[in-house]
């Protein structure tokens, strides 16, 4: 079980840096209350959620405030993973054998980098999506409207607000199936949750699922004792 | 408002099921008959003394428009149009009392989140009821006439109640017991639509022959209705919409939306697990951890 990457840690390799690991639990903190009380307000059958956040009132007051800070979170995530999640044309080959992927034949596929296209898509998807959620998001701001047209002249119309609530309400739709694959797949490929919690990963995870993320990170270590 | 008549209630916002419906009130409506009205403002006057309720003194615009929208604190008020005739020549002072149509199918209620926090009674008035309300906004997104305002205070959403408090006790609303022309009128919907045909043809005798009553099917009839000495153009009277209903980008949001949505997270988790039970976890193997020390031993 997990427990073995505890015990007997043959090699490992450094993942993300303790910034990056906290910064990542701050925007997933403010997705998850961001995904839970907008659900509440999305569907009757759900309203009971808002007891989490203390009512029906605080849930529609707090929600696009904890939005804000998503948005600075992701800003954050995104300033320093963009580089790593650049599509290439291995991604391509990875991704026309899903099949291999979902069944564990990593063999069969490509050696990856740091991120995988699965890892990408997750990424990119949840940028445009954040970018849209923030925008549709203040054009359904109700109770800021006032203030967003005196302080800088922005106000909408009411095809505008209804037009932002729809749109909100489906790229919310979108955020969370991507979010249930990003941590589905966290949490079936056995040894992946450690990375954000430790920061660190067995040397076995990376040669299994990115060989070539662990190859570069092998040659540089090698570099580096070398030229001391 | 509260909801003071339970028994009677015919929808309720955020709510499933069937309101108590043992008992059925006569369906009411109010009828402002825009070719008798002066513009006298006893109607704005009133439902202020009735409500309670003072706006914030404003700025003159140079209309007769006062106050100059609707508020939550306004919950009628006069809107003025001027207009030259172009078939006649006559100049026409159009005034329409502006305020919430008390929809037979309403957007305002189809729109909230909230369990209770809009209403409609059996008799057709459509209530916000403020304890429920958590001020999201989303009646204002419903509403097809731009009627629901709100509170910068309280985070609560207003309208014109058509005085419910006072027809739950036989009275008419306070704007109709004021206006001195009666060009307003308070009964039945029946009655309403019989007083208003009367009306509708005395205009059209005196040669208004577009004159007509604006009940629209597009909401399913309203609980307020206007005679209009043009029916055909109902947006010339400050922008009464013609032929309204609830935005189709609002039935999306409401309707397919939400039941596509929820169903996709549904089968999204459900796939999850299932690709669990069916392959397992993707586990990291001996011979990883052992190609993984000879690529590091290698490198170094
Ligand atoms: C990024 C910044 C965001 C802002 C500024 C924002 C703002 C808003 C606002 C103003 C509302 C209307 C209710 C209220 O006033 O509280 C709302 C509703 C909602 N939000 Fe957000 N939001 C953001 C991000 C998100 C995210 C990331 C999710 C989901 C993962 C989400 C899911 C929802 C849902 C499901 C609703 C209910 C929509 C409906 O009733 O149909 N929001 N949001
Ligand atoms: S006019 Fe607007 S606020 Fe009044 S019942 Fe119709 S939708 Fe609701």
């Amino acid at each position: 079980m997990t427990t073995t990457h505890y015990v007997e840690e043959p090699t490992t390799v450094t993942r993300y840096s303790a910034g990056a690991r906290v910064n990542h639990w701050i925007t997933a903190g403010s997705l998850i209350l961001l995904a839970v009380s907008g659900l509440a307000l999305f569907h009757p059958a759900l309203f009971f959620l808002t007891a989490l956040f203390g009512g029906g009132e605080y849930t529609r007051m707090v929600h696009p405030w904890i939005g804000v800070v998503l948005l600075l979170g992701f800003t954050g995530l995104f300033l320093r993973f963009w580089r790593l999640n650049l599509w290439e044309r291995t991604d391509n080959v990875w991704l026309g054998r899903l099949r291999s992927v979902l069944a564990g034949h990593e063999e069969d596929l490509p050696e990856c980098g740091k991120y995988n296209a699965g890892q990408k898509l997750v990424f990119w998807g949840m940028s445009l999506l954040i970018v849209v959620l923030f925008i549709s998001g203040v054009g359904a701001w109700d109770s800021q409207h006032a203030f967003l047209k005196e302080t800088f002249g922005i106000s909408f119309t009411i095809d505008q607000k209804r037009l932002a609530i729809l749109v909100h309400a489906v790229a919310a739709i979108g955020a969370i199936l991507i979010w249930i694959v990003h941590v589905y797949a966290a949490l079936w490929v056995k040894g992946t949750v450690r990375a954000m919690m430790r920061g660190s990963v067995t040397g076995g995870w990376a040669w299994r699922h990115h060989r070539r993320w662990l190859r570069e990170e092998v040659a540089a270590d090698g570099k580096k004792s070398d030229g001391k | 408002m509260a909801t003071l008549q339970s028994l009677d209630l015919k929808r309720r916002s955020a709510t499933a099921g069937t309101p108590p419906a043992a008992r059925q009130t006569l369906e009411v409506s109010k009828l402002i008959d825009i070719s008798k009205c002066i513009g006298c403002k006893a109607c704005q006057v009133a439902c202020m003394e009735w409500n309670d309720l003072r706006a914030e003194v404003g700025e003159v615009h140079g209309y007769y428009d006062n106050p100059g929208d609707l508020s939550p604190s306004t919950w009628t008020m006069m809107r003025y149009t001027e207009r030259d005739n172009p078939d006649t020549g006559d100049l026409e002072w159009l005034i329409r009392k502006d305020g919430c149509m008390h929809c037979s199918d309403p957007g305002c209620l189809k729109a909230c989140p909230s369990p209770g926090a809009i209403v409609q009674y059996s008799n057709g008035i459509v209530d916000f009821v403020s304890e429920n309300c958590i001020g999201c906004g989303y009646c204002v997104k419903g509403c097809p006439f731009n009627i629901p305002r709100i509170s910068q205070t309280d985070n609560k959403a207003y309208k014109c109640t058509l005085c419910s408090d006072r027809v739950a006790v036989g009275q008419a609303p306070a704007c109709v017991k004021a206006c001195p022309t009666q060009a307003l009128v308070f009964g039945s919907k029946e009655d309403m639509i019989v007083h208003a045909q009367g009306r509708v043809a005395d205009l059209k005798s005196r040669g208004y022959k577009n004159a007509g009553l604006y009940d629209p099917p597009g909401v399913g009839g309203t609980h307020v209705m206007y005679v209009l000495h043009h029916a055909d153009q109902p947006q010339l009277y400050a922008g009464l919409p013609n032929q309204p209903r609830i935005s189709p980008l609002v039935e999306l949001w409401k309707g397919a939306a939400k039941n596509v949505g929820l169903i996709g997270i549904g089968f999204a988790a459900f796939f999850g697990f299932m690709h669990y039970v069916v392959n397992g976890p993707n586990r990291v193997s001996k011979e990883d951890e052992e190609a993984a020390v000879k690529l590091k031993e290698g490198g170094k």
